[in-house]
């Protein structure tokens, strides 16, 4: 400020009494006021929304950052704090490493077995559901158990089903005579196995955005595709899934993200098996060898490693979803 | 207190006993069921220094890497009130005690092993029940037990396997010999150990004539088969008493007998340890001496079948005159106290428990019929190697 104290005990103007000076104090009042209610409305909603990303730095930004830094270092879980510098070793030695690999190809297949047919039937009952009929809320709630139900206690459920000597499935499919299968053991048993209970999670969830979806479609597309004669079938291709296409698109991405995590599934699915999915490692998927890594062999730096490269996985399916989705809405 | 699978102190009534003699002291206990995920949220805890029980517990394949590097953030309890180092078995007490002299935990029982086996099995194959008898078959080699177990499946009844697993086999083999996966200076030998080449040896050579029931350890599918009696044997330690009459039942009430088993060895056994940042750590301190001390560990051996780790023990009447009605009233205390007096010290390492696992799973590979001996442990070794590589 150039104004001093001084200014406010300066005499009135001598010149006739004019419109007197207004005092110095309440200009600056006006002024700091008016600064204030600028400052208000430029920071408060950053101050609003502040909790959002001190959480976020807090839990969000600094883990990422820390995990970064973990992951160029020889760091035990026996000793966090004990770093020997290690450059790109982590990432670099991924390469050669046969059970990295694997990991990536089970949860590659895994993404696949479990994505494709989840979103297909999902498509399928949406469109059913979308029918008028008796007790329609009571099947879109019934749809939801499944998503709200625990991983934990789905997974074990469907464990003991695919049980060897005991299971329920072994014993249905024993009624026509096939002899069991070591569905835990089976390279692609166990995949399949693992699918049902992340396809039976999500079909569900995934049904309802396609039906909310479904209804936004304008009824008139509808009546008009009937007019020209056609058949629920064609509706269901020409009008319905091409409306939905942003839909689609949303829902892959979710899946997918969701299968490159996949954790409590194949942790849980064989109890004996830990973290190592099964002897022969067959479903043992990324989220699985990290946690391996991480909590089972101690090994704190190559965890990081391989938790950075999923993050990485996960930006490449991003961008790749991204360009995409610009694609199409162009066409 | 912290603890992993059945340590059985509540359930022996010794909490209770505590709480009666002290009674401004209440224990409460938080049990996980398996060690494999106890002990990664305790080392995180521990290098974290927060969210730890007063008291916790760690289990004999990784007490020495808790010696080894978290010795620091535990109280030394060699010299607690109460605790004594004459009261214990010497190799017991040397586990949990570092370089410096610090003992860290305070053993709360071992696990002498025996053979558990089914005695309407063996009668249906025309092998003895007599567990004089049945110990004879065996004695002295492991080797046998698979002789007696080729005759068993020659005669026996149809769908029975001879022994659980192979690991099991495994388990048993290697605590009967002189070394396991370290030397002495601290060195990973188990490539070329010769007592790893050996149990490998006949584990591997049951798998692959199929004198095990291919059923993991500690799953739903191993406690099904155990409550319906689909294996004739298996390496029985002292607290694994109490998990086969908790899942056999009443069902198989009877039919279980106990056999020494061909080496005598030791499998498993915990200690009790007092994290320095506890809240209560004079009174931890004085729990676990209690807990541990020869008394209450001849309580829970005749509650719950935990072999004691305190020799003066073995001399108490709750101790050397006891009988588990389960198996056929079999002398328990004499049987496993004459087991124990045989166990080889081994040397035992850091990693012990990840290079277990991973044999464990070579063992598996054969069993499922995925590889034959030596592709299995060419992927064991392999997993290992990649285990231990930091």
């Amino acid at each position: 400020m150039t104004q001093t104290g001084t200014a406010v005990d300066a005499p009135p103007s001598a010149e006739g009494g004019a419109v007197p000076k207004r005092p110095a104090t309440e200009d600056r009042r006006q002024k700091w006021r008016s600064r204030r209610y600028r400052w208000d409305a430029k920071l408060s909603p950053y101050a609003f929304i502040s909790p959002f990303f001190l959480f976020f730095a807090a839990f969000g930004l600094f883990p990422l950052l820390y995990t970064a830094w973990a992951s160029l270092h020889r760091v035990e879980l026996t000793a966090p704090t004990d770093m020997e510098w290690a450059g790109l070793h982590n990432y670099t030695r991924l390469f050669e490493d046969h059970f990295f690999w694997n990991s990536l190809w089970v949860t590659f297949t895994l993404a696949v077995l479990s994505t494709v047919p989840q979103l297909l039937m999902a498509m399928g009952l949406a469109h059913l559901l979308n029918y008028k009929m008796r007790a329609a809320s009571f099947f879109r709630v019934a749809m939801l158990a499944p998503y709200a139900t625990s991983v934990a206690a789905a997974t074990l459920v469907f464990a003991m089903l695919y049980g060897r000597d005991y299971g329920l499935i072994n014993w249905f499919f024993g009624l026509f005579g096939v002899d069991e299968i070591d569905w835990k053991s089976g390279d692609w048993t166990s995949k399949i196995a693992i699918s049902t209970i992340v396809i039976w999670r999500w079909t569900g969830y995934n049904t309802l955005i396609y039906l909310a979806a479904m209804q936004a479609v304008p009824h008139d597309l509808y009546e008009s595709a009937a007019l020209d004669g056609a058949s629920r079938w064609k509706q269901f291709r020409y009008v319905t899934i091409p409306s939905l296409r942003p839909t689609i698109l949303f829902t892959v991405v979710v899946s997918t993200i969701g299968s490159v995590q996949l954790f409590g599934e194949p942790l849980l699915f064989e109890e004996g098996a830990g973290a190592s999915g099964g002897p022969d490692h067959q479903f043992q998927t990324l989220g699985l060898y990290l946690y391996e890594q991480g909590w089972r062999n101690l090994h704190l730096g190559r965890a990081a490693a391989i938790a950075w490269v999923m993050f990485l996985i996960l930006v490449v399916i991003g961008i790749v979803f991204g360009l995409i989705s610009r694609r199409l809405r162009k066409s | 207190m912290g603890l992993f699978g059945t340590f059985g102190f509540e359930e022996a009534g010794l909490y209770d006993e505590y709480e009666k003699l002290n009674p401004d002291i209440t224990i409460k206990q938080d049990v996980i069921e398996r060690n494999e995920n106890y002990y990664p949220a305790l080392l995180n805890h521990l290098t974290s220094n927060s969210g730890l029980a007063d008291v916790q517990a760690v289990e004999v394949a990784n007490i020495a890497e808790v010696v080894d590097t978290q010795a620091d953030r535990f109280m030394d309890l060699g010299k607690a009130e109460g605790a004594s180092e004459d009261a214990f078995l010497d190799w017991k007490w040397q586990q949990a005690t570092a370089d410096d002299g610090k003992t860290i935990g305070l053993g709360t029982d071992v696990g002498p092993m025996a053979v558990c086996y089914r005695k309407d099995h063996f009668e249906a194959a025309g092998l003895p029940t007599d567990r004089e008898e049945v110990a004879k078959l065996w004695e002295g080699d492991w080797e046998k037990f698979l002789d007696a177990g080729r005759d068993f499946r020659k005669n026996g009844p149809e769908g029975v396997a001879w022994v659980d697993s192979a690991d099991a086999v495994y388990d048993g083999a290697i605590a009967s010999s002189e070394g396991k996966y370290y030397d002495e200076s601290g060195e990973v030998i188990y490539k070329d150990s010769p007592d790893v080449e050996a149990a490998w040896g006949i584990a591997s050579t049951a798998a692959e004539e199929k004198l095990t029931g291919n059923l993991e350890q500690f799953t739903k599918q191993w406690d099904q088969a155990m409550s319906n009696g689909d294996f004739a044997t298996i390496s029985c330690p002292a607290w694994m008493l109490g998990y086969i009459q908790e899942k056999g039942g009443t069902k198989a009430e009877g039919k279980w007998d106990v056999a020494q088993s061909p080496r005598p060895g030791n499998w498993g056994g915990s200690f009790l340890g007092v994290p320095e940042s506890g809240a209560h750590k004079e009174e931890a301190a004085k729990l676990v001496a209690w807990l541990t001390a020869p008394e209450q560990q001849a309580k829970l051996f005749a509650e719950r079948g935990n072999f004691p780790s305190a020799p003066p023990a073995y001399d108490m009447e709750a101790v050397r005159t006891a009988t588990n009605p389960y198996f056929g009233d079999a002398p328990i205390g004499e049987l496993f106290s004459a087991a124990a007096e045989e166990i080889p010290v081994q040397t035992i390492g850091p990693k012990d428990q990840v290079i277990d696992d991973n044999i464990g799973n070579g063992l598996q590979l054969i069993e499922q019929g995925k590889q034959d001996p030596d592709g299995a442990w060419d992927e064991a070794v392999k997993a290992v190697d990649n285990a231990l590589d930091q």
